[in-house]
């Protein structure tokens, strides 16, 4: 059993910039922190480091962000941090420490490890949030984080002749660096219409920086003759093994696909983005209460301090609402310091947390996910992917009353019950039912009908798939080595 | 106006309803939940014969086979996803293959098909297991379901002979009228008119019990599962070891562990079991399911590198002398209890349905019900 | 000094170090590397960051392996996977 000598004051999990922050702010109050993170090195998602062949040795997303970047990762080398990359964690549990089991994943055969710690940051990101539609599951279509982590970290182009689609602003930078490595984009297809963004000026102005960063890609893809067209959307995808052309659409104002718009359009990559879904399972599995964002996602409950409903444990970034690296930065701090016992906060920076807060509600309201996509389903096209199960056939549990909800939706018809155990089909399986199960047509937005409810999808007790032998296993390491 | 009003949409108020529409009652089942959700969703499927003792459990569990068979034949084996695969207990040491064969040896005596296996013919059964293992016996006559899918085809079809099925709906009391007699069942969507309720709510049946009047002592008992990754066909029978039958029939409150390993038609398989009486402690056990995949991974090796995709976890609902209540409780005539089925709600439903709708119609019922009758602990508690 | 190569279904495949076995295989054209488990249909790079498990693919007779995740190394086996990936277990 773990000694106290090897309990750490706080172990962090995830290494994007909210869980650099964290540990920064550990740190600095002389605290020892564990730090464990899947990636091979530190940034996240966020903050994407090349691999050491790739041909572009910066780290990616840095914008303004560069100092800040390297002092922070500069604070992994200190006295009193473990750091372990490359460490999965898949379950958290709770006792008289928090114990952080995860499996370090360098070697050929995964070993266990579990880490102690007083208290918790979870740190966790989120990933591409994504729609079924015809299609979607060819070779040659891609989630827009996956085209740009293939880019940025490996320095491979997805494809040569791509579309770029969905909503958002992560949209930009996607084809801008595809553009600048060589690879042709046909277009950049924004689903919300230009209009929408001038609802959101206030909360757009007060975040200047922001302003800038997206001109700057709209200039590199302009002077590329890059269309970027507002109001469109991708309907299909068609191709035998693998994609071969993209079937677009235009939106109306209600986010309905406007008859006899579609275009085809030929393209070997669909880079497609609706925004992004947090991982909360680990901060579901130790016990802290969630909401259901304006966006549709479920997020972890924090209070000023960025702590959980449980004592000891502190959400920061993604997880607890989308909101972009500096949010999640200025997050990761308030939540290292509280861990550290040190609290109130500065009034600076719960001012520019709350500025980028509303930054980031804005950019939600200026890009919902339209429903067009729940119209342009067919039988077969797959909605969960892992277990290649139609939209037929859930749709027909429905019609049919056994189905009314999401949780229902997988155990009979089992979306989510594969190796992805519905990150992916989440979201839409959820949208589906509610729609199907009897709200008025035109009312499908996430927030709209109250039996939408993607809560069954977000809980995992086994967050990373693991093995028997891990699952078994009754020594592990660093639970009697001194710091 | 119902003849009946079920209250629980698991696999056994689905059986109820199922056999109560086939006697020409009108049924309406109720569920504060969808369907299935409760521990119906959290079991493996199992109907055995092959982990009871001689007695009225087995009585009632090999009826409830027949009576499944039936129900293949009238739904279709595919909506339910029924398998007639057979049971194997393994023992995985020499001094448990005499019990063992002092066991099934007293089934054999109450109608169990039970095919003692040497040590050096297992792997023709079963390849993969371990090459240590001291011998078993054959079940042919187990059988699995994937529950929720069951549950649902069942009352679909009572659904097709009239019934109704409201989700949603929570049972809060009785209604009765000057001389006591149950006239309707009140929920918080209004009081749905009835001569009889059926409490088949499971390992909430305590707790439902209580609001209908007539308490009986339905605890939960909690049970993991862990789910591999999907695989071919690995594993072709329900394989357990012999020290299951024990754990089920403990009533040791204390964490009990066997080995259960079972393939399903999606491709997963499925490890368990376990059994603690922990309240309803919703919280990930490390220490359950680590030796779940230790147990597991000693009688069939390869799972050693096989990935576990996902566990689960839910609340049987025990009765203290392990059998379940089936019957109209003499505190309150109308209401009836089909609940309490411990690990075995699955495979004994059709017959708990059965019985219900003979006892609900007056029909000469197919099994002597007095050892399930909620009568047996008011008299414990008289005595 | 020729750029270092693993083997792809037996076939020098060239990569950068520190690469995905998915990057090299996108880099050398190649999309798909599994086929499912029902459809038997192609899959290869989705969501690009370990969790769609859409990349799946057998590396050194291991399967289920995420292309993605996976860093190549110069010895390295990697193998086009069909469904399970454990067909070898099948009995």
């Amino acid at each position: 059993m773990a000694t106290s000598r090897s309990e750490h004051d706080a172990v962090v999990v995830g290494a994007g910039p909210a869980g650099l922050a964290a540990v920064d702010q550990l740190v600095r109050a002389g605290a020892t922190v564990a730090l464990l993170d899947a990636g091979h090195g530190p940034g996240g998602q966020f903050w994407r480091h090349p691999v050491p062949g790739a041909p572009v040795r910066e780290v990616a997303g840095l914008h303004h962000d560069r100092s800040t970047y390297s002092r922070l990762v500069d604070t992994l080398h200190t006295d009193g941090v473990r750091y372990l990359p490359q460490h999965h964690v898949w379950t958290i549990t709770a006792g008289e420490h928090f114990t952080v089991h995860a499996v370090d994943r360098s070697g050929d055969h995964e070993v266990p490890v579990e880490v102690h710690g007083r208290r918790l940051v979870l740190a966790t990101g989120a990933y591409d949030r994504q729609v079924p539609f015809p299609g979607w599951d060819l070779p040659g279509v891609m989630t827009a984080g996956g085209v740009q982590a293939l880019l940025k970290a490996h320095g491979v182009p997805a494809g040569r002749r791509v579309v770029v689609a969905g909503t958002g602003p992560f949209l930009l930078p996607v084809a801008a660096g595809l553009v600048a490595a060589g690879a042709e984009v046909v277009s950049v297809l924004e689903a919300s219409p230009r209009a929408r963004w001038l609802r959101e000026a206030p909360a757009v102005l007060r975040n200047a920086g922001k302003l800038g960063e997206a001109a700057g890609y709209l200039g590199r893809l302009a002077a590329r003759r890059v269309p970027v067209r507002t109001g469109w959307t991708v309907a299909r995808a068609d191709g035998g093994d693998a994609l071969t052309s993209v079937t677009v659409a235009r939106l109306d104002r209600s986010g309905r696909r406007v008859a006899g718009s579609e275009r085809v359009v030929q393209a070997d990559t669909l880079a497609v983005g609706w925004g992004f879904t947090p991982q909360v399972e680990l901060a579901v599995g130790v016990g802290c209460r969630t909401r259901v964002d304006a966006d549709g996602s479920v997020v972890c409950e924090v209070d000023d301090n960025q702590q959980t409903s449980v004592p000891g444990v502190y959400v920061a970034g993604e997880a607890c609402g989308v909101g972009g690296a500096a949010l999640a930065v200025v997050e990761g701090e308030v939540a290292g310091a509280a861990a550290a016992g040190r609290a109130p906060l500065p009034r600076r920076t719960s001012r520019r947390r709350a500025t980028l807060r509303g930054f980031a509600a804005a950019v939600q309201r200026a890009h919902p996910v339209p429903d067009a996509w729940m119209d342009g389903l067919e039988d077969d096209t797959l909605l969960c992917r892992c277990e290649e199960v139609p939209v037929g056939k859930v749709r027909s549990a429905v019609r049919d009353g056994a189905v009314q909800d999401a949780r229902t939706a997988k155990l009979l018809t089992r979306p989510g019950m594969g190796w992805c155990q519905g990150r992916v089909c989440g979201y839409a399986t959820a949208c589906l039912t509610a729609r199907w199960s009897g709200t008025p047509a035109g009312s499908g937005t996430p927030a709209g009908p109250s039996s939408y409810d993607p809560t069954g999808f977000a809980r995992r007790p086994v967050a990373t798939p693991v093995t028997l032998d891990t699952l078994a296993s009754y020594q592990s390491r660093y639970a009697n080595r001194d710091l | 106006m119902s003849d009946v009003v079920v209250v629980g949409g698991g696999i056994v108020g689905a059986a109820c309803a199922y056999y109560a529409a086939r006697a020409g009652l009108e049924v309406t089942v109720v569920d504060r939940g969808p369907v299935g959700a409760g521990t119906t969703s959290r079991g493996e499927g199992n109907i055995l014969v092959s982990d009871k003792a001689p007695g009225p459990e087995l009585a009632l569990a090999l009826w409830s086979r027949e009576l499944w068979l039936e129900v293949g034949a009238d739904l279709g084996d595919e909506p339910l996803e029924l398998e007639r695969k057979g049971g194997l207990v393994v023992a995985t040491s020499e001094p448990a293959m005499g019990p063992l064969a002092a066991f099934a040896r007293g089934q054999q005596g109450a109608g169990v098909d039970a095919v003692p296996v040497p040590a050096e013919e297992l792997h023709a059964h079963e390849p993969h297991l371990a090459p240590d293992l001291a011998g078993g016996v054959l079940y042919p006559q187990d059988m699995q379901v994937q529950p929720v899918a069951a549950a649902a085809a069942l009352l679909a079809a009572a659904r097709a002979q009239g019934a109704q099925v409201r989700t949603g709906v929570e049972a809060r009391g009785l209604a009765r009228d000057g001389r006591g007699a149950v006239t309707g069942l009140a929920t918080d969507r209004g009081t749905l008119p009835t001569r009889a309720v059926v409490n088949a709510a499971g390992t909430w049946g305590g707790a439902l019990s209580e609001r209908l009047g007539c308490a009986v002592p339905v605890l939960p008992r909690r049970g993991f599962i862990l789910v591999t990754e999907p695989l071919p066909r690995v594993v072709r029978h329900k394989v357990y070891s012999a020290d299951y039958v024990d754990n089920v029939a403990s009533s040791d409150a204390g964490l009990e562990t066997s080995t259960v390993v079972e393939a399903t038609l999606g491709g997963t398989v499925l490890i368990g079991a376990s059994r603690e009486r922990v309240g309803y402690d919703d919280t990930f056990s490390r220490e359950v399911v680590r030796r779940l995949a230790a147990q597991a991974t000693r009688i069939f090796p390869f799972l050693a590198r096989v990935r576990v995709m996902r566990t689960y976890h839910g609340f049987r609902p025990y009765c203290p002398d392990h059998l379940p209540v089936v019957g109209e409780d003499p505190r309150v005539p109308g209401v009836f209890h089909a609940c309490g089925h411990e690990g075995a709600g699955i495979g004994l439903a059709p017959a708990t349905g059965r019985l219900l709708a003979d006892l609900l119609s007056g029909a000469e019922p197919g099994v002597d019900p007095a050892p399930y009758s909620p009568g047996r602990f008011l008299e414990v508690a008289r005595g | 000094m020729a750029d270092p190569t693993f083997l792809f279904d037996g076939r020098p495949t060239p990569y950068v170090e520190g690469q995905s076995v998915g990057a090299a295989l996108t880099a050398a054209g190649i999309r798909s590397w599994r086929t499912t488990r029902l459809g038997g249909r192609p899959r290869g790079l989705f969501c690009g960051i370990g969790i769609c498990f859409d990349c799946l693919v057998t590396v050194d007779d291991r399967p289920n392996e995420r292309a993605c995740l996976v860093p190549v190394r110069e010895s390295m086996r990697v193998t086009t996977q069909e469904g399970t990936g454990h067909g070898d277990l099948e009995v």
